[in-house]
């Protein structure tokens, strides 16, 4: 197993507040990593952190073997880790073909000198860029809908082409933020469907999730954040085994826990 | 070009190709039926010329990049003050206009860096307040630099300006075309101008449809998110304040060498909000709009001028009110209106970013080549 | 040192103006969102309206003292520039509340302008002499620093009106509900606050409180103009930035300090830039402010908000 993210003794804080507390994790090349945990756990914290949203006070982030730029998102999308947001944030005012080129955008080389000229290689890349948009719509199964405006889409193809425009800058990490979040059961069951084939395509994923069936299914390892520590990482299997998990999250919930021990 | 052709109403949509010749019609036969109302009308469209390249330049800011620019005026009169500098007896410098234009714009691109890289982090709303003082900063150094050291020659500004001289050719002065017919400088400045009018429009279509527009457009419609696919803001934001400015700076060296003088009065706080009621007129972000936003706030003051004065003579014995109130009633009537019940302009469209025929119908790439 | 002396005292009542001139840019900010472009054009309305009424006065009332006269002359700018404030809000701003960001920002400078065209219409271009009713003729000076009778008005008016505003926000039902609003408008109507009516009276005491700036300002310069609101009106909003823009107190400062900073800095800007510049850039310090404290300090002296909002 190749290590491709690892992320070391991470601490955050907000004013007298610790978001993160001495949390490190693995994630290994090809794997659909989960993350999860009670609400304000820190999972988006961490998730802002990984993306150069935030900086931390402590830690470092080594991903594919060198340590990521802290609070230069650009940079960590430069480095191959792309991530979508819980509330979907698309380019309103573009169509769904324009927002997956954008997210070309530091895959390609055109400056704006051969874009006045219209070199033969500015005229290439943009023909290229178009057509694997074009492909990458219809991966994630919305090139119908390629030249409506991306406000228009209903909620479940915003997912979907946000997801696409961030597959879009070349990833090797795709972190989705809570991507079933206000989805109905068949539209999470289709995602579950497009996160499988990300993966199987050669992407790992991270998901930070809230819904607790979908990453148990979907993910080969999880850990579990509880008051900004990591209480576990692990199996889903050993995960819901854990008791520091079953404390954290039936504290919460009153459901009981399926496939705990008679 | 194809922007425009479709704005022309009935056939735009019908008959784009009778569309496109129409406006290049209009385009090269404007000053023939301007002339006919009198030659002050073909001055007024070598104004309005000046006009959309000014709009078209601040488009490039507010429209794409969503950087709300209440200083734009400041490039022109860099550009306008560049040109007077090096082309002009103020400094007994004369150089060539292609070596001054050229100038004028390149220092408009740095005024233009200069007030971004500080500001660029600033909401939008700030960040118009910050330009908005650039500019009259600006201004106001035009006004005083006349002593201890005479640079700018103060509120009376600097006469007596290089006209343009394309290859030998003075085109201040009338051509003759043999002993009948003569060319009055107006209708060649107005020929100039709209030459390097579609040379704007190109240049601009080029960005518009590229990684640039498309990060431009990406910034303008959700900053964050433009980031988290790879974005470089600042450098992106830095580009588009640069370019537009270059814009600017062109057209006020053209400006400059057209009318013969400046001063700091031709660049107050009114001229910008001009320019950007020009653009939130026609449309913003929509290049059909903004020229056509340009034109129509360029003429019709004039048209009130000539007709309203005379008007208010006729029915009050006296004028009420004078061109240049009947002008800012006008701007501000058209910026208020426009945002409560227009938003998207005269001209609403949706801006393309990209040329998706390039890929799905080979059989039309032909066509998209142009 | 009373050149410094002298350019305090005259730093403190140009300050004062502007921090009244502030509070109406905070209060709508704070509650907003929005720069209110038209807020200095609702200044110069004032003292228009003031000098307009003041010369009916005159004529038609002659009995009247002149203390009496320039108080109904000033009660009466009040009461039109509120009447103003509101129709601004009700016409303009309000439709556009949940409009793109930069949609109220230009229909707030296309006010400012109709405002200025409107005013050049009736008062035209010229430049009219406010009628100084409070004498600007300095008193014996005190340790060498002249003050004029009109300035000190101006000190005792400004600070009298700012602790009424502050006692007003921090002490009854109306203030309660302008501050419900300004944390949150959904809570706060939830909660049963009419906000668009307490954003109504945000823009009514705002511009009842520019129409005295107006005045003021117009009563120490001896000076009304169409085109005067546009340079005090960016100055209190770089003030209102300077203390925190959101923050009553923040204005309040900010305003003093400008002032200071811009008289003091007018005295001394030839010896600082030897010679080189003159008074005449006074304007330029402002803008100076401005941008220095947009980029290293966005939440002003006192402001805690997170600026940020993109």
């Amino acid at each position: 197993m190749i290590t491709l993210l690892e992320a070391k003794n991470i601490t955050k804080r907000f004013g007298g507040l610790t978001a993160l507390s001495d949390v490190s994790l693995t994630i290994r090349k090809g794997e659909v990593y989960g993350l999860i945990g009670p609400n304000g756990a820190g999972k988006t914290t961490f998730f802002n952190v990984l993306t150069g949203a935030y900086t931390a006070e402590e830690g470092e982030i080594v991903f594919g073997g060198t340590e990521l730029p802290a609070g230069k998102p650009h940079l960590v999308v430069a480095a191959g880790i792309a991530r979508t947001f819980q509330n979907i944030r698309l380019f309103r005012e573009m169509t769904a073909l324009e927002n997956v080129m954008a997210g070309h955008h530091i895959r390609s080389r055109a400056n704006p000198f051969s874009i006045l000229l219209q070199t033969r290689q500015a005229k290439e890349e943009e023909r290229l860029i178009t057509e694997r948009a074009f492909e990458l719509l219809k991966y994630v199964g919305i090139e119908r809908f390629a030249d409506t405006v991306s406000k228009n889409l209903s909620y479940g193809d915003q997912r979907r082409l946000e997801i696409a425009r961030a597959l879009a800058t070349e990833p090797q990490l795709l972190a989705l933020d809570e991507p079933a979040a206000g989805m109905n059961a068949t539209e999470t069951a289709k995602l579950r469907e497009l996160v499988q084939t990300i993966r199987h395509d050669g992407v790992t994923v991270l998901l930070i999730e809230h819904d607790v069936k979908l990453v148990m299914g979907l993910c080969d390892r999880l850990a579990v954040l509880d008051f900004g520590r990591k209480i576990a990482e692990d199996v889903p299997a050993e995960v819901q085994r854990n008791d520091a998990v079953i404390a954290a999250y039936l504290g919460g919930h009153a459901k009981p826990k399926k496939g705990a021990p008679a | 070009m194809n922007e425009l052709a479709l704005a022309v109403p009935y056939l735009g949509k019908r008959h784009p190709a009778a569309a496109r010749w129409v406006v290049i019609a209009i385009a090269i036969g404007a000053p023939l039926i301007a002339v006919l109302f009198g030659k002050t009308w073909v001055r007024i469209l070598d104004f309005a010329m000046l006009y959309v390249m000014l709009a078209i330049g601040l488009n490039l800011v507010v429209g794409f990049a969503g950087l709300l620019d209440l200083g734009y005026i400041a490039f022109y009169a860099v550009g306008a003050y560049t040109f007077a500098f090096l082309a002009s007896p103020h400094f007994d410098i004369h150089l060539p206009f292609w070596l001054v234009l050229p100038a004028g714009a390149a220092c408009a691109a740095v005024a233009g860096i200069i007030l971004g890289l500080p500001t660029l982090r600033l909401r939008g709303d700030y960040l118009a307040i910050v330009t908005l003082g650039f500019g009259e900063i600006v201004r106001i150094f035009l006004n005083n630099l006349n002593h201890p050291v005479n640079i700018t020659n103060g509120p009376q500004g600097i006469n007596m300006i290089d006209p343009l001289v394309l290859f030998g050719w003075d085109i201040s002065r009338p051509l003759k075309i043999g002993d009948e017919i003569t060319v009055n400088s107006l209708f060649l400045y107005y020929y100039v101008f709209l030459a390097f009018v579609v040379l704007s429009i190109i240049l601009v279509q080029r960005l518009q449809v590229s990684r640039v527009g498309r990060a431009w457009a990406a910034i303008r419609d959700d900053e964050l998110a433009a980031k988290a696919i790879g974005i470089n803001t600042r450098n992106m934001k830095l580009l588009a304040f640069s370019l537009g400015a270059t814009f600017g700076g062109v057209s006020g060296g053209l400006f400059a060498a057209f009318q013969g003088f400046v001063s700091p009065e031709s660049f107050s706080l009114m001229e910008s909000i001009a320019v950007l009621t020009m653009i939130v007129f026609g449309g913003m972000g929509n290049l059909a709009g903004v020229i056509i936003g340009a034109l129509a706030l360029t003429a019709l003051p004039e048209v009130l001028r000539y007709v309203a004065v005379p008007v208010q003579q006729a029915v009050f014995d006296r004028v009420i009110l004078d061109p240049e109130v009947l002008r800012m009633l006008l701007l501000s009537l058209a910026m208020i209106f426009m945002m409560l019940l227009r938003p998207a302009g005269l001209i609403p469209a949706y801006s393309r970013y990209s040329r998706p025929e390039l890929v799905v119908g080979k059989a039309a790439s032909g066509e998209a080549g142009k | 040192m009373e050149t410094l002396l002298q350019q305090t005292v005259n730093g403190l009542v140009v300050g004062s103006v502007y921090a009244l001139i502030a509070l109406g840019y905070t209060m709508v900010y704070g509650i907003l969102g929005l720069i209110n472009f038209a807020h200095g054009d609702v200044l110069m309305v004032g003292a228009l309206v003031a000098l307009e009424a003041i010369r009916l006065l005159q004529i038609y009332a002659p009995e009247l003292g002149l203390v009496p006269t320039l108080l109904a002359g000033l009660a009466i700018s009040v009461v039109v520039c509120m009447i103003l404030g509101y129709t601004i809000e009700r016409t303009a701003y309000r439709r556009l509340r949940n409009a793109p960001r930069l949609a109220p920002l230009i229909t707030a400078i296309g006010v400012s302008f109709l405002l200025q065209t409107l005013a050049m219409i009736i008062w035209g271009r010229n430049y009219h002499t406010f009628p100084q009713l409070v004498s600007t003729v300095p008193l014996e000076p005190i340790a060498g620093v002249f003050i004029t009778p009109v300035q000190i008005a101006i000190l005792v008016v400004s600070a009298t009106l700012m602790v009424g505003l502050v006692v007003l926000v921090n002490k009854t039902r109306l203030g309660r509900a302008m501050r419900a609003t300004a944390e949150n408008h959904k809570v706060a109507s939830l909660m049963g606050v009419d906000t668009n009516k307490i954003i109504a009276a945000t823009f009514i005491i705002g511009s009842g409180l520019a129409a005295v700036a107006g005045v003021m300002y117009s009563s120490n310069y001896g000076i009304a103009h169409y085109a005067m609101g546009f340079m005090p009106g960016l100055k209190a909003f770089t003030a209102a930035v300077l203390g925190g823009i959101g923050n009553l107190a923040g204005a309040m400062l900010g305003g003093i300090v400008l002032g200071l900073v811009e008289s003091i800095g007018a005295g001394y800007i030839e010896d600082l830039s030897f010679g080189f510049l003159n008074s005449s850039y006074q304007d330029i310090f402002a803008f100076l402010i401005l941008g220095i404290v947009l980029i290293f300090r966005p939440t002003g002296l006192l402001g805690e908000r997170v600026a940020d909002r993109a």
